[in-house]
This record gives C-alpha cells, sequence and structure tokens, in this order.
C-alpha cells in the first residue's frame, strides 16, 4: 500500500473495540508516516451513531496527522439508515470501493505535493 | 386487532450485551422477511436504545415480541431500565441534545427509523422505550 493504511472492518465492533481501533490507527498513522487511511466498511451491516461518530473522528484526527481518510464499500441500507438517523459523516470522504478510494488519495496527495503548503 | 405470537428477552449488562441485542433484532427481523433497508433500520434502532439503556441507565432488558395485525406481522422491542429517568423528555426528544458524551441521536434517531415510538421515564423510576416496525 506505500504510503497508505488499509483497514477492514469485518466484525460487528462492540464500542470499545470501535475505540481500540480509533487508538491503534491513529499510533499507526504516526509510526508509519501514512498519508492516506483508506477504510474499508463493505462488511458492515449497521452503523450507529457511535460507528459513525468513530469514522469522523478518526477522518478529523488523521487529518490533523497530515493524513487523508476514504471510507469505502458502505452498503446502500447502512447509507440509507445513516442519513434518517441524522449522521451525514459530514468531513468524511467517501468512495464506492476500494480502487475508487485509492484513486481519490493518490489524486489528493498529487495535489498537496503540488503546492504543499497552500491547500492542506 | 395485535395478537402476540411469541416474545423472549434479553439482558444488557456490558457492550458486548449490546452486541447480542443487534444480532437478535437482525434474526428477528429477517425471519419476518423484512427488507434488508428496514432490518437495517431496526438493528441500528435497537443499537442506539440498548446503548441508551446501558449507559444512561446503568443497563437493563430488551424484550422483544413478534406482533399479528390482520395479515401484517411486526417486531416490538421494549429497552426497559431502572436508571435516573428522563426529567424533561421533551428535551430528551430533541435532535442533538444529549445528557452525556453521545451525539445526542439516539432516541431521536431511533424514533425516526421506526414506525411506532413510546417513551416512558419519570425521574427516580427508570426509563422504558418501545419501538415497533411493521413488514
Amino acid at each position: 500500500m506505500g504510503e497508505f493504511l488499509l483497514v477492514t472492518i469485518q466484525v460487528d465492533m462492540h464500542d470499545q473495540l470501535a475505540l481500540i481501533l480509533q487508538d491503534d490507527l491513529t499510533k499507526a498513522i504516526e509510526k508509519q508516516g501514512a498519508k492516506g487511511v483508506l477504510i474499508d466498511i463493505s462488511s458492515l451491516e449497521m452503523v450507529d451513531s457511535f460507528i459513525g461518530r468513530m469514522i469522523s473522528d478518526i477522518s478529523g484526527m488523521a487529518r490533523i496527522l497530515d493524513a487523508k481518510t476514504v471510507v469505502v464499500g458502505m452498503q446502500p441500507a447502512v447509507a440509507i439508515t445513516l442519513v434518517e438517523l441524522g449522521l451525514s459523516l459530514t468531513g468524511v470522504a467517501t468512495a464506492l470501493n476500494v480502487e475508487r478510494g485509492m484513486q481519490l488519495l493518490r489524486r489528493a496527495l498529487s495535489e498537496s505535493n503540488d503546492d504543499s503548503f497552500i491547500n492542506r | 386487532m395485535t395478537t402476540v405470537s411469541s416474545t423472549g428477552e434479553l439482558p444488557l449488562r456490558n457492550e458486548h450485551d449490546i452486541v447480542l441485542g443487534r444480532q437478535a433484532v437482525r434474526r428477528m427481523a429477517q425471519e419476518l422477511s423484512f427488507s434488508l433497508v428496514d432490518q437495517t433500520k431496526m438493528v441500528t434502532a435497537a443499537s442506539e436504545l440498548a446503548r441508551n439503556a446501558l449507559i444512561y441507565g446503568g443497563g437493563g432488558l430488551l424484550k422483544w415480541a413478534i406482533l399479528q395485525n390482520g395479515g401484517k406481522r411486526g417486531l416490538r422491542l421494549t429497552f426497559e431500565d431502572q436508571g435516573p429517568g428522563i426529567a424533561d423528555i421533551d428535551l430528551a426528544l430533541t435532535d442533538g441534545w444529549t445528557s452525556g458524551k453521545g451525539l445526542g441521536l439516539g432516541l431521536t434517531g431511533a424514533r425516526r427509523l421506526v414506525n411506532e415510538f413510546e417513551l416512558d421515564s419519570k425521574p427516580g423510576a427508570g426509563t422504558r422505550v418501545t419501538v415497533t416496525r411493521w413488514k
């Protein structure tokens, strides 16, 4: 994955596990100097306000650590439910699948290399 | 007239019980042939309300009932706790308001995800939230 971290969430996480993931991931960004984080949630059958907030928080923390986060693979039923619940994941970049998410990260990275002080 | 065809209950003592509750609700919604979107809505509502019972009520009980009304079948979930209760129910049902660290979407969000929603609470007497979704 080079400069990117790929996280695939494959279990129905209890809350503490979601917080541990958030913690581990921010540490990994720092340790590896990752410029991008791809979170694959295609296996998640539900995103409630707790998981939704974790995704937003990871995205915000990663940004402060100079990494871009893209969430990929959200199931349509999950997206519909999430919006009705009242969570729109404002500020979180999303893509349909891993491939498009990677494209998004590569593009963002090449843009930030062009004008690294202006656009971050 | 609504009749109850089967019932059961699950404890809500810790975060693992929230996961088990979600999985049980998913199974029942599947058995009732709910659409995938309706399954997801009911499971998500259950997750929010189970977490509320745990965090604000200090734990409690998830009671479920399979309902029959004419040709319609539905799933009713009741979340009960013996916690401090809710002093101002109108405020608690306001989007974005929270007494804790949450986003304030649990109750209001869950209400939007179901067909019927009922909240009974008195300060000192615990909280009971009942939600129903029909096929």
